[in-house]
């Protein structure tokens, strides 16, 4: 069963085409890594898909439902969650804050928000940094705090937009574990520039270039994909 | 002690204070700080917009002048006992706000601050326009006769102070309440981050409309009282003035604090009147204060507390 599909998805902005008329479809449960050059259109693309951005024409069915005129907080509420790209943590609230917000929405019980708080961040490796700040936090802990805010959500789709930028390479290790604990029960859909991460964690892999789909099969076939090679790898490979 | 248990010690402890001052004050104090209490309800309304939202209106005077006149004019020309009036003021609060509300809140930053102005200057003028029943800039006096509430004088001055210190405990407990429960946290998430607080799943526009007609009903409840208590009512009250006073109180006592709006409120308020016993041009020495507060302390004086000392003032 697909639980999110776009069917000729596009937007422009003054001109310019960012996304061309995209169908895209992913399973329920399957951990989907999209990839693509700089300017591939590839936030764009989730971001219409979590409502930040309006579409210029398409449409985007998340559960059988058409989502594409729903705002973006009702979205979340059917069970997607978003991680942002450019880290947006609450930064003068402590990290446990941070988490019980998501957490709370679902959850009205103070001790289950709390137990669902200290599970995300445990998740994450943060418990310890609970009661600091999170502007407090360095780069790469408060990338790990956006996840676990995504985590504590419990959604059925977790778009997780470039996720490891910033991360040391220990962190990267235990964030491929976690992704592949998550995944079957978790469908996921995750923006990633590092090749190490789509190739170990993903299923299947979609390309974009110049904001059409260019390719997409197993991690293995998209490694092999000449046209893939020439607009995105460009021959040094991961 | 945990930091539940320190923050209902220090604001309980704090309006036990206010309680015995009644029985310490001379006269002249006594009535001052009847009146701060007043206004500073007024300023814990606007705190939890302005403050815990990050909503800044100019226009809250409308709120108060509701208040004061919903108050007022159904004892005026209905013949109303002081709590039903009461309850009318703040019943006109509630309304106009969540009229203003669903207008204003779809605008946001500079707009949503020249919107609600341009509101309360027309709350304003029709105060004046309406002349006939609110007798305009001139306004009304509410005799001692009608501000008798279930068989207390409010306007004797220990009856009037006792009225006062119970509407600002329950404003500031309500505040209190409010900024711990999960809708008040929510607030001060889409004060610190709106677009994310949405990206979690909460609808923006409800939760902004909510601080607002909360913030409405506490500023039209200290309104009422303030008609009530004072027996008076009059235009001047729904000026732009009125809008201004209670974001100068936030700030100088701390935005986003509860004790902040008390402790800007009874600052401002004898800054005005120790400096106009020195020279008529008092307004500037308060400007000059302001400056320097906003130099050197611009989280205001409660808010400079929290971050150096009691970091878990609320």
């Amino acid at each position: 069963m697909m639980l999110l599909s776009t069917r000729g998805l596009s937007k422009h902005f003054a001109g310019l085409q960012a996304v061309k008329d995209v169908d895209f479809d992913l399973p329920q449960g399957q951990v989907r890594a999209l990839i693509g050059p700089n300017g591939a259109g590839k936030s764009t693309f989730v971001n219409m898909i979590c409502g930040r951005i309006q579409p210029s024409s398409g449409t985007v069915i998340f559960d059988g439902r058409d989502v594409t005129m729903m705002p973006a907080h009702k979205r979340i509420t059917l069970g997607m969650a978003y991680t942002f790209q450019i880290t947006s943590v609450f930064a003068r609230l402590p990290a446990g804050e941070n988490v019980a917000l998501a957490a709370r929405r679902r959850l009205h019980d103070k001790s289950q928000v709390e137990k669902a708080t200290h599970k995300a961040l445990g998740q994450v490796g943060l418990l310890d940094r609970m009661d600091q700040e999170a502007g407090d936090l360095s780069y790469g802990h408060q990338r790990l705090l956006e996840i676990a805010m995504g985590l504590v959500q419990r959604p059925r789709l977790l778009i997780l937009d470039e996720p490891t930028q910033g991360l040391s390479d220990n962190e990267i290790t235990d964030f491929k574990t976690l992704i592949r604990a998550l995944a079957g029960e978790t469908t996921i859909l995750l923006i990633e520039h590092n090749m190490s991460v789509v190739m170990q964690v993903a299923d299947q892999v979609t390309v974009l270039n110049f904001g059409a789909v260019l390719a997409e099969g197993s991690p293995d076939e998209i490694h092999a994909n000449r046209a893939v090679q020439a607009a995105y790898l460009g021959g040094d490979d991961a | 002690m945990n930091d539940t248990s320190k923050i209902i010690t220090l604001h309980g402890g704090f309006l036990l204070v206010l309680f015995a001052l009644q029985f310490l004050l001379p006269a002249y104090h006594h009535g001052n700080l009847a009146r701060i209490m007043v206004l500073a309800s007024y300023a814990i309304g606007y705190n939890i917009m302005f403050g815990y939202t990050g909503l800044l209106s100019l226009g809250h005077a409308l709120f108060f002048a509701a208040g004061m006149y919903g108050m007022g004019l159904s004892i005026q020309h209905l013949g109303f006992a002081p709590a039903p009036a009461l309850l009318a003021g703040i019943i006109a609060g509630i309304v106009i706000s969540a009229a203003l509300g669903l207008m204003a809140l779809r605008t946001g930053g500079v707009s949503f601050m020249i919107v609600t102005l341009m509101f309360a200057q027309a709350g304003y003028l029709s105060i004046l326009y309406f002349g006939k029943w609110t007798r305009g800039d001139e306004g009304f006096v509410i005799g001692q006769a009608q501000r008798i509430l279930w068989g207390i004088d409010l306007s004797q001055p220990g009856n009037r102070y006792f009225a006062a210190l119970i509407l600002f405990s329950a404003c500031l407990m309500a505040a209190l309440w409010l900024v711990r429960h999960p809708f008040g946290k929510t607030l001060i998430a889409i004060r610190e981050n709106e677009d994310r607080v949405a990206m979690l799943g909460y609808n923006i526009f409800a939760h902004k409309l909510g601080a607002m007609v909360i913030s409405a009903t506490i500023s039209a409840t200290a309104g009422a009282f303030y008609g009530l208590l004072f027996g008076y009512a009059g235009a001047s009250f729904a000026t732009v003035q009125y809008s201004i006073f209670p974001l100068l109180w936030v700030l100088l006592g701390g935005a986003g604090t509860i004790l902040g709006p008390f402790i800007g409120t009874l600052f401002m308020f004898y800054l005005i009147d120790l400096s106009s016993g020195i020279t008529s041009a008092y307004m500037l020495i308060a400007g000059v204060a302001l400056v320097l507060l906003t130099l050197f302390a611009p989280q205001g004086l409660v808010g400079v507390l929290r971050a150096k000392l009691w970091r878990w003032l609320p």
